[in-house]
């Protein structure tokens, strides 16, 4: 009886918070879903773990830090936020920055990790240790240059509550949330950045070389694609998105640790996996779906569980539905 | 691909191939010879063999500080070999399940941590249940509890395809450190300390004395020992073959009449059988374990290990995890930047040798016939 109790309150919790729990996890989703474009992408066109694409994203949130920090905005210079035109700017003096980064350090992992293997048609468990070998490299060589401690990121956006939505007004007891323009932002640039790649991959040239190569590699050879250069325009599209979740999540989280790229990578393939690995809508999905059920799921059993609902959700889809939510079809054009 | 293979002038790259292939014979030499050699010679080479390094804690060469308490701030050295002989257990049951049947495991650290915590639970008095069983006891529980465990993730996850089942195994062994940190009964990082030693309430004087690792690594050695004849004898059995045939093409091993899932079932009881008996041995060994041990970046440095020693082959696996849990303890000065080189090493060694740097004869022959094919494709594309 006291069980049946217990499980009452924890989904009394849940429905009490369930605003606030919603507007977290769809922050949290769309950092997810840029991440998982990287993947996405990449597993498309090669039928390739990346695993080093949490490291590209890792590098990302570095690069935006020092830039900021050449330009006079340290964390912790108590100097306040900036002005409204000065934000902006910094923002995108930063986001570019990420972007260019994370984009350059995808194409070299791939130039130097993937490639020469793709050369002598090395099974692709090889690739994925030349990938966990990058993946190493790169996050110990980030914890040696900031000694492996924390680093902070300055505060250029303090939140302010934008929105405020009372559930109690329409009848239902939940408490009420408040939406801050920070989470406002980071939801929209995602479905913006998102919408770019879609509209990229469907409506220009290179677009339409990476689709043929996914669908089907010598066919897209043979009509004049180079397939190198396709890869390598893949691996730094996912690059850019990663370098703009880079931003997005040093705005939201505030701090940056040399080994936050392991888990979240995870996550954000996680992601890719339960929209459809290889479908650009899919990852979308999937990632807001993914923060959704981590936040809820959190809500019901506890924090301390996040990351257990996600996997769990990862097996369950994967037992009654193994191609994702919308299927893996990077090829035939859906994409 | 329309590009024209380039005659190369003999760069850096070429000298290394040729390197390369040049030791490759060798290696390749050294394996006829050796199975040429007359089979009473083999076995006094292979119990010499087992006699050094039964006795390597007790040896010191001038000269060559190979011994990690040679160097400052260095570790035990019978530490550091009975931890070595630990994770060369876990490569040996990693082993038949990536090397033999194909199947990428990411969340072998799973099977490791339910090993590790069945001892730990049945075995300590400051348990939740406290029952306090004698090692030798607890060590047929947790088999059999994580054999139950690799059945339990192999019958859902067994049917899915190479990559998803390697994300599913990672989840799992997430899912699996989590209720380590998390659930009552693990005690997360507090953890279960007062883990038996291996004699516990056998004899009067403990051969499992504090602060001295050589028993243990004794007794991992005799059970590496016996676990390697085992996975020997399977390997060349009707079940080796047919874990062969799935790793090679599951397809046409079903249609000839491999019941590929049972087998596949098979492998990762098994593999998980053997992680289970590493884990019991690492919990007495360290006499305490909490969440901190178990986490995932462990696991796929396993996998590392194997591939990078050549999967498939015993001798080559254990060559693996030799390196990338010994070279780190003995080269101390580098300090922080251990993890750095690994990973460019790691880089560097699959790019040079693909097939890993002791591969089985079976695996490197396959990997030959793929760079042809790549060459055959790139000439007639």
């Amino acid at each position: 009886m006291t069980y049946l109790a217990a499980q009452a309150d924890s989904f009394g919790d849940l429905w009490h918070n369930l605003a606030d729990l919603t507007v977290s996890g769809l922050t949290q989703g769309s950092i997810y879903a840029l991440i998982a474009l990287g993947y996405t992408l990449v597993y498309g066109v090669l039928q390739l773990i990346n695993f080093a694409h949490s490291e590209v994203f890792l590098v990302g949130t570095f690069g935006s830090i020092v830039v900021w920090g050449w330009l006079g905005y340290a964390s912790g210079d108590g100097g306040g936020v900036p002005g409204l035109g000065m934000v902006i700017l910094l923002l995108a003096v930063g986001v570019i920055v990420a972007a260019l980064i994370s984009g350059g350090t995808a194409v070299l992992i791939e130039r130097v990790a993937y490639r020469p293997l793709r050369r002598k048609n090395a099974p692709r468990l090889i690739f994925l240790i030349t990938a966990i070998g990058a993946s190493v490299a790169i996050a110990e060589f980030v914890g040696v240059l900031t000694d492996r401690k924390p680093v902070g990121v300055p505060a250029l956006v303090s939140p302010t509550t934008q929105w405020q939505i009372d559930p109690r007004d329409i009848g239902l007891d939940i408490q009420p949330v408040n939406i801050t323009n920070l989470q406002i932002g980071i939801v929209l640039s995602a479905v913006l950045m998102w919408f770019a790649l879609d509209s990229f991959l469907n409506r220009t040239k290179f677009g339409l070389g990476i689709r043929s190569v996914a669908q089907n590699e010598d066919t897209a050879a043979l009509m004049g694609v180079n397939k190198d250069r396709v890869i390598m325009l893949t691996f730094l599209l996912g690059g850019l998105a990663a370098g703009v979740a880079a931003v997005l999540y040093n705005l939201k989280i505030g701090t940056v640790t040399f080994n936050i790229g392991f888990l979240l990578g995870l996550k954000a393939f996680t992601a890719a996996v339960l929209g459809g690995i290889g479908n650009l809508r899919g990852a979308l999905l999937g990632g807001l779906l993914l923060g959704l059920a981590e936040n809820w799921g959190a809500g019901f059993f506890g924090s301390e569980w996040m990351n257990a609902v996600a996997f769990v959700v990862l097996i369950v889809i994967l037992m009654f539905r193994p191609t994702g939510l919308l299927g893996d079809s990077l090829g035939r054009a859906r994409a | 691909m329309s590009a024209p293979e380039k005659v190369r002038p003999a760069t850096f790259v070429s000298k290394v191939k040729a390197a390369d292939a040049k030791r490759a014979a060798a290696v390749s030499g050294f394996r006829d010879r050796w199975s040429d050699l007359p089979k009473i010679w083999r076995i006094l080479a292979a119990v010499a063999g087992i006699a050094l390094l039964f006795g390597l804690p007790n040896i010191a060469i001038p000269g060559i500080p190979f011994r990690t308490d040679e160097i400052p701030n260095g570790t035990s050295f019978s530490f550091v070999l009975s931890s070595i002989a630990i994770y060369v257990l876990v490569a040996i049951g990693l082993n038949v399940v990536v090397g033999m049947a194909g199947l990428l495991d990411l969340g072998y650290i799973g099977f490791y941590a339910v090993g590790a915590y069945t001892v730990a639970i049945f075995g300590s008095p400051n348990s939740i249940v406290a029952t306090e069983y004698p090692w030798l006891v607890c060590v047929p529980i947790a088999i059999a509890l994580t054999m139950v465990s690799g059945v339990i993730l192999g019958m859902p996850t067994l049917r899915l395809r190479g990559d998803y089942l390697a994300i599913v195994t990672l989840g799992f062994g997430e899912i699996i450190r989590l209720i380590a940190v998390n659930s009552a009964v693990t005690n997360g990082q507090r953890g279960i300390p007062v883990i038996p030693a291996p004699d516990k309430g056998l004899v009067e004087e403990t051969f499992f004395p504090v602060g001295d690792f050589r028993s243990h690594y004794w007794l991992a050695l005799v059970l590496i020992i016996i676990v390697v004849f085992a996975v020997r004898r399977l390997e060349h059995s009707r079940v080796g073959r047919s874990w062969l045939a799935i790793r090679e093409d599951e397809d046409a091993a079903s249609l000839m009449g491999v019941e590929a899932f049972k087998f596949k079932l098979w492998a990762f009881a098994i593999g998980a059988a053997i992680g289970g008996l590493s884990g019991a041995l690492f919990a007495s060994r360290t006499g305490f374990i909490n969440s901190d041990g178990f986490n995932l970046l462990l696991s796929v440095m396993f996998v590392a290990a194997i591939v990078l020693g050549g999967q498939g082959n015993i001798l080559g696996v254990t060559l693996g995890t030799v390196l990338v849990f010994y070279l780190p303890e003995r080269f101390r000065f580098l300090e922080d930047k251990r993890e750095l080189v690994f990973g460019v090493a790691l880089i560097v060694i699959m790019v040079l040798r693909p097939q890993g740097l002791w591969p089985s004869r079976r695996r490197a022959r396959e990997l030959k016939d793929r760079k042809l094919e790549a060459k055959e494709a790139i000439v007639s594309g």
